[in-house]
C-alpha cells in the first residue's frame, strides 16, 4: 500500500512542477544554511577532553581590588607570577600546572637549514599527566626537574619531524634561541581544540604548539611571555625582570585537576585562607574573592563560540523557520485543492487513516527529495564557510556522514511537522459534502 | 470597496491567513536584524583609521641570536641592530619613509594603559584608557597622520629602551580624541599628563586628528579613537617597522625589503608573512564582519525570495479556488480593475497583520541579541523601512494571481463548476 502512496504522492507532485520545486528549494534552503552554520558551531563548541572536563579547574584571583571592577574592568584571566608560583608551592591540588606561551627561534644543527620561529609553553611536569598529553617517544619531565630548572624538552611531532625527521630524538639536543635543551618526549599529534589551557591568549584554533620546557627555567632565563600580560597600573613598580616578576600583572594561565567534589570543597577553602593570609600581610586590603570555574564553565566564559556563530546559528535557524511555515501554506494548498479527490476516496471506503498515510507519503517525498537538495547545498555552504568565519574556525568545520545523516533526518522530521496540519485537514474532507457540490 | 465582505471571506481560510501573515511576521523579523547587523558591519569595516593606507606596509622580523637580557649593553646592542635595519630600510630606492613602530591600526596587537591628569593615580577603567604607539620622528610622516596643533617629534627627542623599561618619555602626542577627553575644554596642547599611573609627567606637544587602536574587538569600544605616540624606539629581540613606499611603488618595494634585510644581517628570521601591506592587515581584521555581512545578505534575500514565492503559492490556490465566485462577480457587473483591486487590499490586509506582528518580533529579537551578543539597539527607522519593505513584497507577490484572477471571465458564472 505505502508503494502505491508513493506513486499516488509522485504523480501528484507531478502535476505542479512549480508548487513542488518551490517545496523542494525551500526545504533546501532552510535546512542546508541551519546544517552550515550547525557545522562550524559543531566544530567550535566541542568538549576538547570530554574524560576530564569536569576535573580540570581555572582559578582566578581578586588581585586589583573591587575598585578595579568597579570600573568595569573583570577579574583578570590570568594569576600574577607571586599567586601562580605559590599556589604550585603549596600543591593543594592532585595536579596542578602555571602556563604560560612562550616563542623561540629553533636553530637546526645541520648548517644547510635556515633558523626558524616556533611556538610554544613554559608548564610545570602536572601539565601532561593532567592534559593526558600522549607521547610516541619517551615522555614528561618530573617535579624534580622542575625544581632543578633542568634544560629539557618536550617537543610536538611536527618539530621532531622539522628537526630530526621524525626519529626517536628523546637524550637530542634541540637549539632554541640561545640556550640547549634535552629531548625528553616527543608528543603524538595533540591539539585538543578548543585550546582551553591557553584562552586568555589565543582564540583557542590554532595550530598545535611546538614545544613544551619548565616554567621555572624559562623564568630564570628570562623569557618573555608571547600572550597577554594585563598590569593595574604600575605605580611603585621595580624595574626590570624581577620587577614584573613581583608586580600585579597578570599573565600566568594557571589549572588543578579536582577528582571530585570534596577535592573541589578543600580547594575553595584553600583558596580562601590563601587569600585571607595574603590580606594579612597587606596585600590585598579587601575581602577575599576568587572564582574556581571548570573547563566547560571556563569555556563559557571566555567565549570561545564567537558571537558570529551563535547569531548566525539563530538566525539560519529563524530562516529554517520561514520556509517550513511557508511550506505548510504550500503544502495546505495543495492538499486543499484535492479536495474532490479526497472526497471521492473516502465515499469508496478509504479510511482516515489511509488519507494520512497517503498524504504522509507524499510530504516524506517532498522531504527526502528537499533533504538531498539541502545536502548538497549544504556541501557547498560548508565550502563557502571560509569567507564568513575565521580561517582557523572555517577548516574545522567539514563535512561527514554524521552530517550528512542529520541533515537528511531533520529535513524528512521538519517536512513531515510541517505536513501535519495540511494532511489533517485533508483527512477531514467530509465527502458527502464534496460529493454533492461537484 | 468595503473591507467588511473581505474579512469575512478570509474567515473562511482561517489557516492560509494565519501562515502568511505568521510568514510576513518571521521574515520582517530576521530581515530588520540582518540588515541592521549589515549596517553596522558595513560601518564599522568603512570607519576610517587615520592612517594614508595607500603605499603602506609593514615588516616584522626577529633576530636570532640577539641579547635577551635589559641590562643597558644588551639594549644598546639591540638599538644598534634597530638603527642598522632603519637605515637599510630607508637606503631602498621604492621607499619614501621608515618608522619603528610596536603596532599599527587593525593589527590586533596591542600596547593599552591609561593617561590621566594627576600623578600615581590609578585608574584602569572609565574615559581615560589608551593605546600607546612608539615611533620615531618619522612616524607620522610616514603613516600619514595629521597633526592639528602643535609640533611632531623632531631626531633629537627620540629615545630607546627596553621593552621591558617603564621609564615614561617627557613628552608624548596624542590624539585629539583623547586630548579632549582629558582637557574637555580643547586645551591640551602643552598640559601634563601622566601615563598608567606613574608619577613621571609628559607633557603633550602637538595633538593629531585621529588615530584608530590596533584592537578591533569589542573591548577596545570605549576608547577606539585614544591613542598616545611616545617617541621611543622599543628594544626587544624582534621589531616592527612601518614602511611607506613611493606613490604606486608598493609592490616593488615589498619585494626589496627581504632580501636587502638578510643581506644587512642574515642573523634573522622573516617569513611568508612578515612583509605585509595594509590593505592585507586590513583584509584580516574585517574578515569576520565583511563574511557576516555576505552571509546576512545571502540569507535576506533567499528569505525573501522564499516569502514571494509562498505568497505567490497560496494566493494561486485562492484564485483557483474562487474562480466560480469570480466570474459572478464580474457577471454582475464588477471590473476587472475591482477583481484586481480586491486581492490586492486582501494581501495589504493579511502582510499588514503579519507587519504589526513582526515589528514586535524584529523588536523582540533585537532585544535577545542585545542582551546575549552585545548587539546596539535598532534604530525604528530599520524596523518602519522592514514594514515598507514586506508590504511592498506583498504587493509585488500577489500582482501575478490577482491579475489571473482579473482576467476570468464572466461567462465562468453560467457554467457548472
Amino acid at each position: 500500500m505505502l508503494a502505491y502512496y508513493l506513486q499516488l504522492g509522485l504523480r501528484s507532485l507531478r502535476r505542479n512542477p512549480v508548487l513542488t520545486t518551490l517545496m523542494v528549494l525551500a526545504i533546501g534552503f532552510g535546512i542546508a544554511s541551519s546544517m552550515t552554520t550547525y557545522a562550524v558551531f559543531r566544530a567550535v563548541s566541542g568538549n576538547p577532553l570530554p574524560s576530564r572536563s569536569s576535573q580540570l579547574f581555572a582559578p582566578q584571583i581578586d588581585i586589583w581590588g573591587p575598585q578595579s571592577r568597579a570600573q568595569g574592568v573583570d577579574l583578570p584571566d590570568a594569576l600574577s607570577y607571586t599567586d601562580a608560583t605559590a599556589l604550585m608551592r603549596a600543591r593543594k591540588a592532585r595536579y596542578q600546572t602555571a602556563i604560560y606561551p612562550v616563542g623561540h627561534t629553533a636553530i637546526p644543527q645541520d648548517a644547510g637549514s635556515e633558523p626558524f620561529a616556533v611556538d610554544g609553553y613554559a608548564t610545570y611536569a602536572d601539565f601532561f599527566p593532567m592534559f593526558d598529553a600522549p607521547f610516541i617517544y619517551g615522555g614528561g619531565w618530573d617535579a624534580g626537574q622542575d625544581d632543578a630548572r633542568a634544560s629539557v624538552v618536550v617537543i610536538s611531532s611536527q618539530l621532531n619531524q622539522q628537526l630530526f625527521a621524525g626519529a626517536d630524538s628523546v637524550g637530542r639536543t634541540v637549539r632554541l634561541d640561545d640556550h640547549d635543551y634535552r629531548v625528553i618526549g616527543v608528543l603524538a599529534d595533540w591539539n585538543p581544540r578548543p585550546r582551553f589551557y591557553d584562552l586568555d591568549n589565543n582564540n583557542g584554533f590554532a595550530d598545535p604548539p611546538g614545544f613544551f620546557v619548565p616554567f621555572t627555567l624559562a623564568v630564570d632565563l628570562q623569557t618573555e611571555t608571547r600572550g597577554n600580560n594585563n598590569c593595574y597600573g604600575s605605580t611603585g613598580r621595580a624595574p626590570g625582570w624581577q620587577g614584573w616578576l613581583q608586580s600585579d600583572c597578570a599573565w600566568v594561565s594557571f589549572w588543578v585537576e579536582l577528582p571530585d567534589a570534596a577535592a573541589v570543597q578543600a580547594y575553595r577553602n584553600f583558596l580562601q585562607g590563601y587569600m585571607a593570609e595574603q590580606d594579612r600581610l597587606g596585600r590585598f586590603r579587601w575581602s577575599p574573592y576568587y572564582t574556581l570555574r571548570d573547563l566547560t564553565q571556563w569555556m563559557d566564559y571566555e567565549q570561545v563560540v564567537p558571537p558570529e556563530t551563535r547569531i548566525s546559528l539563530l538566525l539560519s535557524l529563524g530562516f529554517l523557520l520561514v520556509c517550513l511555515v511557508n511550506t505548510v501554506g504550500l503544502m495546505l494548498a495543495k492538499f486543499m485543492r484535492r479536495a474532490g479527490e479526497i472526497g471521492v476516496r473516502r465515499a469508496l471506503g478509504a479510511s482516515r487513516r489511509e488519507i494520512w498515510a497517503q498524504f504522509l507519503a507524499e510530504a516524506a517525498i517532498v522531504g527526502v527529495v528537499g533533504g538531498l537538495v539541502g545536502v548538497l547545498f549544504t556541501g557547498i555552504g560548508v565550502l563557502g564557510i571560509g569567507l564568513v568565519f575565521e580561517p582557523d574556525i572555517a577548516r574545522l568545520a567539514h563535512i561527514d556522514v554524521s552530517l550528512v545523516a542529520l541533515t537528511l533526518a531533520c529535513a524528512l522530521v521538519a517536512t513531515l511537522g510541517a505536513a501535519f496540519y495540511p494532511t489533517w485537514r485533508a483527512a477531514r474532507v467530509q465527502p458527502a459534502w464534496q460529493l454533492k457540490s461537484n | 470597496m468595503t473591507i467588511h465582505p473581505m474579512i469575512s471571506a478570509l474567515r473562511k481560510h482561517k489557516a492560509g491567513v494565519v501562515l502568511i501573515a505568521l510568514q510576513i511576521a518571521l521574515t520582517l523579523a530576521i530581515v530588520c536584524n540582518a540588515v541592521f547587523i549589515i549596517g553596522q558591519r558595513i560601518q564599522r569595516v568603512n570607519r576610517p583609521t587615520g592612517l594614508n593606507e595607500q603605499d603602506l606596509f609593514l615588516v616584522s622580523q626577529q633576530w636570532v641570536g640577539a641579547p635577551a637580557g635589559d641590562d643597558a649593553d644588551s639594549i644598546q646592542k639591540l638599538d644598534a641592530l634597530q638603527r642598522e635595519d632603519l637605515a637599510t630600510l630607508r637606503a631602498l630606492p621604492d621607499v619614501e619613509s621608515v618608522t619603528p613602530t610596536n603596532s599599527l591600526p587593525l593589527l590586533n596587537s596591542s600596547w593599552n594603559g591609561s593617561a590621566s591628569i594627576n600623578a600615581d593615580a590609578k585608574l584602569i577603567g572609565g574615559n581615560a584608557r589608551t593605546t600607546y604607539y612608539f615611533g620615531d620622528e618619522n612616524f607620522l610622516r610616514t603613516l600619514g597622520l595629521h597633526l592639528v596643533a602643535g609640533r611632531d617629534f623632531n631626531a633629537g627627542d627620540v629615545i630607546n629602551k627596553g621593552f621591558r623599561n617603564t621609564t615614561e618619555p617627557g613628552m608624548i602626542l596624542v590624539t585629539k580624541a583623547l586630548g579632549d577627553k582629558l582637557f574637555p575644554k580643547g586645551d591640551a596642547l602643552g598640559k601634563v599628563i601622566y601615563l598608567d599611573g606613574s608619577g613621571t609627567p609628559s607633557t603633550i606637544i602637538g595633538e593629531v586628528e585621529r588615530l584608530q587602536v590596533p584592537a578591533t574587538g569589542g573591548w577596545v569600544s570605549a576608547f577606539t579613537w585614544n591613542a598616545t605616540i611616545e617617541p621611543v624606539r622599543l628594544n626587544a629581540n624582534f621589531s616592527r617597522y612601518a614602511v611607506r613606499a613611493r606613490p604606486g611603488r608598493l609592490q616593488a618595494a615589498m619585494r626589496e625589503v627581504t632580501p636587502a634585510l638578510y643581506k644587512a644581517n642574515p642573523m634573522r628570521v622573516l617569513d611568508d608573512d612578515s612583509v605585509k601591506s595594509f590593505a592585507d592587515i586590513r583584509k584580516e581584521a574585517y574578515r569576520a564582519d565583511v563574511g557576516m555581512a555576505a552571509l546576512m545578505g545571502v540569507i535576506c534575500l533567499i528569505l525573501l525570495g522564499v516569502t514571494a514565492a509562498g505568497i505567490v503559492g497560496l494566493t494561486s490556490f485562492w484564485v483557483g479556488q474562487r474562480h466560480r465566485q469570480i466570474g459572478v462577480r464580474r457577471a454582475l457587473g464588477a471590473r476587472k480593475a475591482d477583481i484586481l483591486h480586491y486581492f490586492q487590499m486582501e494581501n495589504l490586509l493579511i502582510a499588514g497583520i503579519g507587519a504589526v506582528a513582526g515589528v514586535a518580533l524584529a523588536i523582540g529579537l533585537n532585544l535577545l541579541l542585545m542582551k546575549h551578543y552585545e548587539m546596539d539597539r535598532m534604530p525604528v527607522l530599520y524596523v518602519l523601512a522592514g514594514v515598507a519593505m514586506v508590504l511592498a513584497l506583498g504587493q509585488g507577490a500577489v500582482f501575478a494571481p490577482a491579475r489571473r484572477a482579473s482576467n476570468v471571465p464572466p461567462v465562468v458564472a453560467t457554467r457548472a463548476a
